[in-house]
């Protein structure tokens, strides 16, 4: 087995693109799991954790630039006032251990369904961005998703960046599953409202072969906000049940050993009427940043 | 085979390994330090966590090759017979462990969750907004070492192991800023 471990991104992509069967190593979270127990046997270890640009994070054309490379405790304490709901779900992520390593590029590329980011990245109307020796291009994150653990990545290709708008109003993130190493969602939900485009933003977790938007559920909402985002008025209370039901009913959840496909829907129901509140709560209170 | 040169405890070597290799196994089998344990080798457990300039890692789950050049602290970096690191002293004050299998791991933890909070970084239980300096509840402390198990369930001597340091820290902090040990 042979190691590369690239200075540049040019060395990256063309040692990518070079070998396609060669396997990318960021945080290692989830390839060492393979690799200890003899499941992975890549004839080539790509490793990225010294390639600068992967590990930084900046704005551009409005957006937060997230390079692949920035583990989630860096989004934790350096994005939680512009990327709220991500940091809330990367805050759940393993434990402090797996969260020092762990990054963003890895969850997008393992695309399993239960990744924490998707929930989040989708409800912000994230972009992928991601390069080849060929050329870089941008993926809007709900396009990014193709089946179970199956992404939109080709085999040339590396995952760059995720460009996520910062947030502009109340961002919510709900998990259910006990939060702890070695814990895998059973269901979850991710909210952003977005009163600068009076939309609503959704993302569910484990409830579907791969992370999704609840396209009926933010229409909806978005309809029954219209005239309560300027007067900041209560919301009634059916409209949130409402709307946990539509994003319930976006779920096609399975049974598994975690939950049932009934639990998993119930579970989405509540917890999208739950995060609905707290955000409206915020919202009413003038949430800071939408001053 | 690739060589790398592994930084531990201010000790440089040069190893020659497959590149498959464990940060955990490199430690344990080529470099002979045995005090890192391996419980799961899947990211479960904390057994195996180390720091790495500073921060705490799962050694299961990295890399030899990948951390050549970094500087690499296990629990026999932290102190020695005789001159242990605060928080081994405290571990054997508070009875924080019993089999002890875990403790190398809670040991390394602690030491790089205390730097952790030092720093400001919240965890999942601060409360929203919270400024740094939010205070090691015990809340606080069992969330931040949520990534270290103990089958023998030695938690509460953990904690206020842990808290006795903290506290500790605090003072010192306050009284005399430039305290070092
Ligand atoms: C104990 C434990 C608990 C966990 N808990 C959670 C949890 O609660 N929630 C959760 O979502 N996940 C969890 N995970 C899974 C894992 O931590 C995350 O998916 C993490 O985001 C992976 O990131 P990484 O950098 O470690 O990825 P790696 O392991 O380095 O890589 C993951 C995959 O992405 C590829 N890859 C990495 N970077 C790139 C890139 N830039 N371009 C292209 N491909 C790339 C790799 O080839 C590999 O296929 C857990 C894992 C463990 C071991
Ligand atoms: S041995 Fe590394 S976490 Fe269990
Ligand atoms: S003391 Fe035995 S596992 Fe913790």
């Amino acid at each position: 087995m042979e190691f590369l471990q690239p200075a540049t991104w040019e060395e990256a992509l063309e040692a990518r693109a070079a070998s396609r069967d060669a396997v990318p190593i960021a945080g290692g979270t989830d390839v060492m799991v393979g690799i200890n127990f003899g499941r992975l046997r890549p004839a080539l270890l790509l490793d990225l954790t010294r390639v600068p640009e992967l590990q930084q994070w900046g704005t551009d054309d409005g957006a937060v630039r997230l390079g692949a490379g920035v583990p989630y405790a860096r989004v934790i304490t350096e994005l939680g006032d512009r990327l709220p709901g991500l940091a809330m779900a990367a805050r759940t992520i393993g434990s402090p251990q797996i969260r020092n390593r762990g990054t963003v590029g890895g969850n997008l590329a393992t695309a399993s369904p239960a990744g924490d980011a998707h929930p989040a990245l989708l409800a912000a109307g994230a972009e992928v961005e991601v390069a080849s020796v060929r050329g870089t291009r941008r993926i809007p994150v709900a396009d990014f998703y193709r089946g179970v653990k199956r992404s939109a990545l080709a085999d040339d290709e590396l995952v760059a960046a995720v460009r996520i708008p910062p947030r502009t109003g109340p961002q919510q993130y709900s998990k259910i599953g006990t939060r702890n190493a070695m814990v895998i969602a059973v269901a979850a939900f991710g909210l952003a409202l977005h009163p600068d485009r009076r939309a609503v933003g959704t993302g569910i977790g484990s409830a579907a072969p791969t992370p999704r938007r609840a396209p009926a559920a933010e229409e909806f909402l978005a309809g029954e906000l219209d005239g309560l985002w300027e007067s900041r008025a209560e919301l009634p209370p059916a409209t949130a049940a409402r709307f946990g039901e539509l994003v319930a009913g976006a779920a096609a959840p399975i049974d598994d050993v975690r939950g049932t496909a009934r639990y998993r829907v119930h579970a989405l129901s509540v917890m999208a009427r739950r995060t609905l509140t707290w955000a409206w709560a915020d919202y009413r209170k003038g949430d800071p940043a939408c001053a | 085979m690739a060589e790398v040169e592994l930084r531990v405890n201010g000790t440089s070597s040069r190893v020659q390994l497959d590149p498959r290799v464990s940060l955990l196994d490199a430690l344990r089998e080529r470099l002979r330090l045995t005090g890192t344990k391996k419980g799961c080798d899947q990211g479960a457990c904390g057994a195996c966590t180390v720091l790495v300039d500073g921060e705490r890692i799962l050694a299961c789950l990295a890399l030899a090759v990948q951390y050549g050049g970094r500087e690499i602290t296990t629990v026999e970096g932290l102190g020695r017979p005789g001159r242990l690191h605060p928080l081994q002293e405290a571990f054997i004050r508070f009875d924080g462990f019993q089999c002890g299998f875990c403790t190398s791991g809670q040991i390394c933890s602690a030491v790089g969750m205390l730097a952790e909070h030092r720093a400001g970084v919240p965890s999942v239980v601060t409360p929203r907004l919270a400024a740094t300096a939010t205070p090691l509840s015990e809340a606080e402390i069992r969330e931040r070492m949520s990534g270290n198990l103990c089958r023998c369930g030695a938690y509460d001597g953990i904690v206020d192991a842990i808290q006795h340091v903290a506290g500790v820290d605090d003072r010192a902090a306050t009284a005399e800023p430039a305290a070092d040990r």
